[in-house]
């Protein structure tokens, strides 16, 4: 177990050097360096030879490999550099971003679960067909529904025409509720749409016919049998999610003015202020590994065959073995497709952000 | 809850009475009755079998009883009494009082009947809890007597453990306890042991007639095979097509049948029929090439070995695999010192329990898992030295037939694109040609010239095993390995793939190894039997010298084990 732990660290640590490195190398193929779009894109009162001593200070001059290996270094030892354009370190930034951010994607996620999986059960408990379509309906409806819209529909409803819960801004735990619900929306309902799914695949396995044949109730069935086995394709993909969380932000945190990284994403790509960038990329994998790490220390508590240090008996350690593969991309290959919608949160940050800045402030 | 041992219990009223059952299956073409008219009584104490083939609705009248149909099944007409009320009737409530607490049920399969995610003593206590019988600690404590009396061999220790940790029979005897703990009047066993080896068969079936003895349990046994019924069963019912067609005692229905659809059932029950002819004995030489002596000469078979020597020769297999550090380490010798020759032309059959290294051993003559030790030659070529190249063109001239028909063929492909595979991967032919080849290839397995453009789910469990042949034949390889290949099927299914195997051999010499853990299955195929046990040779030798002069204990145990006795004696 401990063994297992290590390898995994190991692994994530891995996975946070190629994040950083591939953000290095995509965020220095970009056309424009920062220097120029410092000075203003026609700037004439500044003379080339100025741009240059500019570059030679903030060490843009050397070769490639020389700044790589500079910043990676200077990482290591926790600095991510300084904002070129605010000239603030990029740590103070992010530092002062997280909080209110990891508190709405927090709740968001809370509600996401809960949501998720009551609709999920409901929607396979019912024994009327009508409210089992209705309850299938709605996921897709969440997913389909564009977040931003669904947070000023919401700030319509409950700001303005019922005002339960205020706009914008940060007044405390009331003010999470609105961004919260609009972050959890098509995380909720990836969540539903895989459980339910999933419940139902698994309500027709023999061993629930078994649980029947003991006299077992409805209930017994469906939450002490069938849910828990149902349980882990939904849970591989929460850990996905937490991308998904991250990405949403951008668009959550612009439409309800809240500070947070995903403010703070979107005016650095905005600006191509790379030491922000790259400090937004870091977090973000370091959030992602964290999640997965957690659901793979989960799963094993889940599922007994899930085993973390190998097989346990000489013969049926092979089948096991052989057995477990097959499960598991199985049950994570639903999770790949539905985080299609939104691929890595590096990428979907970009793109949504250029979104986000033409749909302009809410009302 | 009567718990009488009476074995003359027609006077009274009876625990079971299915009068004129309808049930019927709605399905995207319509409604399909399943079961007719379907008219059945078991009393207290006794032991009742339906007999059917796949299809004949003998499962579903079994789960009509219990009411766990499948929920586009519903009940069409008559009734299904237990101790005098109709369980089509009840309330959801009282059927959930009937379940686990009257009517025990021990389900097909028990490798996917469990839980995978709680632990064994959890699932048999739960039946207590359920019914309010015994607080959670008493269950606690009564589900590891209930194992123990199912027959686990250390039931506080499996109590603890999860079900991929126990084996299929051990599994079995979990859902025995399950069926058992509440102490039912009746038990429905369907198809308790189909899933299963033979020996362990015998033993799950001896233990649920033990149970019975001693808790005065009635038990429904549902089977397709009547030599399973004619051991366990006080009456046997025979169901075709969702319709009662023949009931009685063993002796009646066994002895003089009256319906042309029980005759045939026991014509095509190979465990019935242990006087029939063997296939006909080759002379078998072991890797030094000595000649069996007890062996009966065959002039073709023998002018064959002379001019051209058997096709495989196998000289002291071992495969070893790796033990995970964790449990343990060290290798696990799955086949130890294996040696035999497969003639041209003619059958040699592995037998020997799960885990015996039947299948590796068949691995290693396909060259698919290299040897530690030992070589395989092939029409006199070592296999162990050969190229990937040269292993490509070996491949032409070896096919395998899988045991599960169900998931050896891609479901999303249409037949002939299944079959004509083989030609397309070494790239015989034109298409033209290909089409003519499996037009063929259908035709010698006697599956109808439409199939070609069919899809595998469109055909059923035989049919499909037929496909496989033909996709293993298209090549026109030398050597074909069974592994298996009639295990998945019904007994009736069985017989007629054994007869077409039989017929395509005599047409194309084809030689097989044949992999079973049945040997009334192999008696009817095989010219020679290995029987390994643990990666060892037990004891090999002609097919009909083997049934009639078992030399060692542990065949005479596999002899032992095929069903039927009551019905051979």
């Amino acid at each position: 177990m401990v063994r297992y732990v290590l390898l995994r660290l190991l692994q994530a640590v891995g996975v946070l050097w190629a994040a950083y490195t591939v953000s290095f190398l995509v965020l220095y193929a970009l056309p424009g360096d920062p220097v120029t779009l410092l000075a203003g894109a026609d700037a004439t009162d500044i003379t080339p030879a100025q741009l240059d001593a500019l570059r030679a200070e903030l060490g843009l001059d050397r070769p490639l490999i020389v700044q790589y290996l500079d910043q990676l270094a200077a990482v290591l030892r926790g600095d991510l550099g300084t904002s070129i354009v605010t000239g603030r370190p990029v740590t103070e930034i992010i530092g002062e971003a997280l909080p209110p951010t990891i508190a709405i994607a927090a709740f968001a996620l809370v509600i996401a679960v809960v949501a998720g999986a009551g609709i999920a059960i409901a929607a396979n408990y019912t024994r009327h067909r009508w409210l089992a379509d209705v309850l299938l309906g709605l996921p897709p409806l969440g997913v389909a529904v564009p977040a931003f819209w669904f947070g000023l529909m919401l700030i319509q409803w409950f700001s303005f025409t019922v005002p339960i819960f205020p706009a914008v801004g940060d007044r405390g735990f009331i003010s999470l509720v609105l961004p919260a619900i609009t972050l959890a929306l098509p995380t909720g309902a990836t969540i539903a749409q895989l459980l339910s799914k999933s419940l139902s695949n698994t309500l027709r396995e023999p061993y629930v016919d078994t649980a029947w044949a003991k006299g077992a109730s409805r209930a017994r069935v469906h939450l002490g049998h069938a849910l828990k086995n149902a349980a882990l394709p939904a849970l591989t993909v929460t850990g996905l999610i937490v991308g998904q969380l991250l990405s949403g932000t951008v668009v959550t945190e612009t439409v309800f003015s809240r500070p947070g990284i995903g403010r703070v994403t979107a005016g650095a790509v905005q600006q191509q202020d790379v030491p922000v960038v790259q400090g937004v990329v870091l977090v973000a994998a370091i959030a992602f590994v964290l999640a997965n790490l957690a659901v793979d220390l989960v799963a094993p508590l889940l599922d007994p065959r899930i085993v973390t240090t190998g097989a346990r008996s000489p013969r049926r350690g092979a089948a096991a073995a052989a057995a477990r593969p097959a499960a598991r991309p199985a049950s994570a290959r639903p999770a790949a497709s539905a985080s299609g919608a939104r691929p890595a949160p590096v990428a979907s940050a970009t793109a949504v952000s250029a979104a986000a800045t033409t749909q302009g402030e809410p009302a | 809850m009567s718990a009488e041992n009476d074995r003359t219990p027609d006077d009274r009223t009876p625990l079971l009475e299915i009068t004129n059952l309808a049930v019927s299956y709605r399905t995207a073409g319509g409604t399909i009755a399943a079961v007719r008219d379907a008219s059945l009584t078991v009393h207290a104490g006794e032991t009742v079998a339906i007999v059917g083939e796949s299809g004949s609705g003998k499962s579903t009248t079994a789960h009509a009883v219990v009411q766990l149909l499948p929920s586009t099944a519903s009940i069409a007409g008559g009734t299904v009494r237990f101790e005098g009320r109709d369980v089509t009737k009840i309330s959801r409530v009282e059927l959930r009082g009937l379940r686990g607490r009257a009517i025990g049920f021990v389900p097909q399969d028990p490798t996917v009947s469990l839980n995978p995610v709680q632990r064994i003593g959890r699932q048999v206590a739960e039946v207590l809890e359920i019914h309010g019988l015994a607080d959670r600690r008493t269950a606690a404590a009564r589900a590891i007597d209930a194992l123990a009396e199912a027959g686990l061999p250390d039931p506080a220790r499996q109590a603890q453990q999860y079900p991929h940790e126990l084996s299929g029979g051990m599994r079995q005897r979990v859902l025995i306890a399950i069926a058992l703990i509440a102490r039912p009047a009746l038990v429905i066993a369907d198809e308790p042991t189909s899933a299963l080896d033979v020996t362990v068969q015998r033993q799950i079936l001896d233990r649920i007639d033990q149970l019975k003895q001693e808790l005065g349990t009635a038990v429904l046994l549902i089977t397709h095979d009547l030599g399973v019924a004619a051991d366990r069963a006080d009456r046997i019912v025979v169901m075709s097509q969702g319709e009662v067609v023949e009931q009685g005692t063993p002796a009646e229905v066994l002895g003089s049948p009256s319906h042309p659809y029980t005759r045939a059932l026991i014509a095509a029950a190979p465990s019935l029929d242990l006087d029939a002819p063997f296939a006909e004995p080759v002379r078998v030489t072991d890797a030094t090439g000595s000649a069996d002596a007890s062996g009966e000469t065959d002039a073709a078979g023998q002018a064959l070995a002379a001019a051209f020597g058997p096709l495989v020769v196998a000289h002291d297999l071992v495969k070893e695999f790796p033990v995970p550090r964790a449990a343990g380490g060290g290798v696990h010798r799955a086949v130890d010192g294996v040696s035999f020759a497969i003639p041209r032309g003619r059958t040699l059959a592995l037998v020997g329990e799960s885990g015996s290294g039947k299948s590796t051993t068949a691995r290693l003559v396909l060259r698919l898992a290299e040897p530690t030790s030992g070589s395989v030659e092939f029409d006199g070529v070592d296999l162990t030295s050969l190229g990937s190249g040269a292993v490509r063109r070996f491949r032409r001239r070896a096919q395998l037939v899988h045991q599960n028909p169900y998931a050896s063929l891609n479901p999303r492909l249409p037949i002939g694109r299944i079959v004509s595979d083989p030609l397309e991967a070494f790239g015989v032919g034109t298409r033209a040609e290909r089409r003519r080849r499996v037009e063929e290839l259908l035709d010698v397995v006697a599956l109808p010239a439409g199939t070609i453009d069919r899809k595998p789910a469109e055909l059923s469990g035989g049919q499909r095993q037929r496909v496989a042949i033909a996709r293993a034949l298209a090549l026109a390889p030398d050597l074909v390995v069974l592994d298996e290949p009639v295990s998945a099927l019904d007994v009736s299914i069985q017989d007629q793939i054994l007869t077409l195997l039989t017929e395509i051999q005599g047409e194309f010499g084809v030689s097989y190894l044949f992999i079973s853990h049945d040997l009334a299955v192999v008696r009817r195929i095989a010219h020679d039997v290995i029987v390994l046990r643990d990666g060892h040779v037990v004891e090999a030798g002609e097919t009909s010298r083997l049934f009639r002069d078992p030399r060692e204990a542990y065949t005479q145990e596999l002899l032992d084990a095929i069903p039927g006795r009551a019905a051979r004696a």
